[in-house]
């Protein structure tokens, strides 16, 4: 599979879930495990672009697939507008939910490119934050949406 | 938690998975989006021994204007059909009720043709399908035979499916201009419901369907032959628990279920507009 731009190839138990693999033989562990029940969403990366909750799929399932993960946004140093977005909105306390939240609203923002506040709300409903009641993080996908009323347009990052 | 050790089996075709299907039997289970099947192996709930997966049949993948009805490939994930333009106007109770399956990433991964195999009464497309009187393909070594919705779930994740075959297509009648309604009651948002309620009323048809509400996903006859009869939403909607037999957990008695069903259905009906 390729990893955020990567090819690599690794032979792997088939019962290997694919974030074990991606924590475990890729060593990227942004991508981090929270219920590991398919319901936090804090496992939550990109496979072939869309939103995966990467608890609940098998390395061997995402065999030849395009992965993103918190990892590969970051270009030059220079954070994904959605980061940014999270960065100046306080959309995060603990930080421990914030890269599935981060992978969810890109995913979100590719399926509704100017979404409502609350096809915002509805569109992270597979994501938990038990630190901020979710407002800063619906602020930030709406700046990073470029929605009106927002202090910041995070455009910075191209 | 990782699920107990099993031997990985890539189909690429149809027949291929029948063909490794007939070979090993019970111990198979065919893996499809995974998002029933592998949280039941990571509980260790289910154990088994070969994993086929069939995730790559493309093929399986398509929503098709069929005429009087609607084709769907078993492996269309639940975003497809929610997305569905063609859905949308021939079958709108189908591709609102897939928008209700889980989140956002479920839908990207689960499949149609995967949550009706399952066979769980708590998951929300049976219903639907039931409630639309929907016909599945099922395929096996011997050829294609077809399965009314109605006859298709058997008892707690049991189908009709032998094990040696493979659900390939849901065929379901165009609703045309009745009414319909999807209902869900849960706690939270990505929850399955504690009790969901699948109605189409109309163009002469009746069908009403319950999510967790017995062992099995289930039709409200009572409340079916009761429109039959001419009643009002409201008399109709206060048998729809009738003949059930919902289950107890953590979320609900069986009592609590069957006020949920009066209500849910009741809503449902008036918003069918009976």
């Amino acid at each position: 599979m390729t990893v955020n731009g990567t090819k690599q190839e690794h032979d792997v138990e088939p019962r290997t879930l694919l974030v074990q693999y991606i924590r475990q033989e890729a060593g990227l562990t942004g991508t981090n495990i929270g219920c590991d029940t398919s319901s936090c969403g804090a496992c939550t990366l990109l496979v072939d672009g869309e939103s995966v909750k990467s608890c609940t799929m098998l390395a061997a399932q995402a065999d030849g697939a395009d992965i993103t993960t918190i990892e590969g946004l970051a270009k030059d140093g220079v954070m994904h507008p959605m980061q940014q977005a999270f960065h100046e909105n306080h959309a995060l306390q603990c930080g421990y939910c914030t890269p599935g939240m981060v992978m969810a609203s890109i995913s979100l923002l590719k399926e509704h490119p100017n979404p409502s506040e609350a096809e915002v709300r509805e569109g992270l409903e597979g994501n938990l934050c038990r630190c901020t009641g979710y407002h800063n993080i619906v602020k930030a996908v709406l700046a990073a949406a470029g929605g009106a009323g927002q202090k910041s347009t995070a455009g910075s990052a191209s | 938690m990782i699920p107990a050790q099993f031997e990985y089996e890539r189909a690429d075709s149809a027949d291929a998975a029948i063909a490794l299907l007939t070979q090993h039997g019970d111990d198979a289970k065919l893996l499809a989006g995974g998002h029933s099947l592998l949280p039941l192996m990571k509980l260790r709930l289910a154990t088994p021994s070969v994993l086929i997966d069939v995730g790559r049949l493309r093929d399986l993948s398509y929503i098709n204007d069929a005429g009087d009805h609607i084709a769907i490939g078993a492996l269309t994930r639940h975003r497809d059909i929610e997305t569905s333009d063609v859905l949308a106007k021939e079958v709108p109770l189908l591709a609102r009720a897939a928008s209700f399956v889980g989140d956002p990433q479920v839908r990207h991964r689960g499949t149609i043709g995967g949550s009706l195999a399952h066979g769980d009464p708590a998951s929300d497309l049976p219903a639907v399908v039931l409630a639309l009187g929907g016909t599945l393909v099922a395929r096996g070594p011997s050829g294609e035979r077809t399965i009314a919705a109605g006859d298709f779930f058997q008892g707690f994740l049991e189908t009709a499916l032998a094990p040696d075959e493979l659900l390939t297509e849901i065929r379901v009648p165009k609703t045309g201009s009745a009414g319909w309604s999807f209902q869900k009651f849960n706690r939270r948002a990505m929850d399955w419901a504690i009790v969901g309620v699948a109605a189409v009323v109309g163009n002469g048809t009746t069908g009403v369907g319950l999510v967790n509400m017995g062992s099995t996903p289930v039709r409200a006859s009572a409340t079916e032959a009761a429109l039959a009869s001419g009643a009002s939403a409201s008399d109709a909607a206060a048998v729809a628990a009738e003949g059930t037999e919902p289950p107890a957990d953590l979320n609900a008695t069986p009592e609590f279920r069957e006020h949920l069903a009066r209500v849910l259905v009741r809503r449902a009906l008036e918003e069918c507009g009976v």
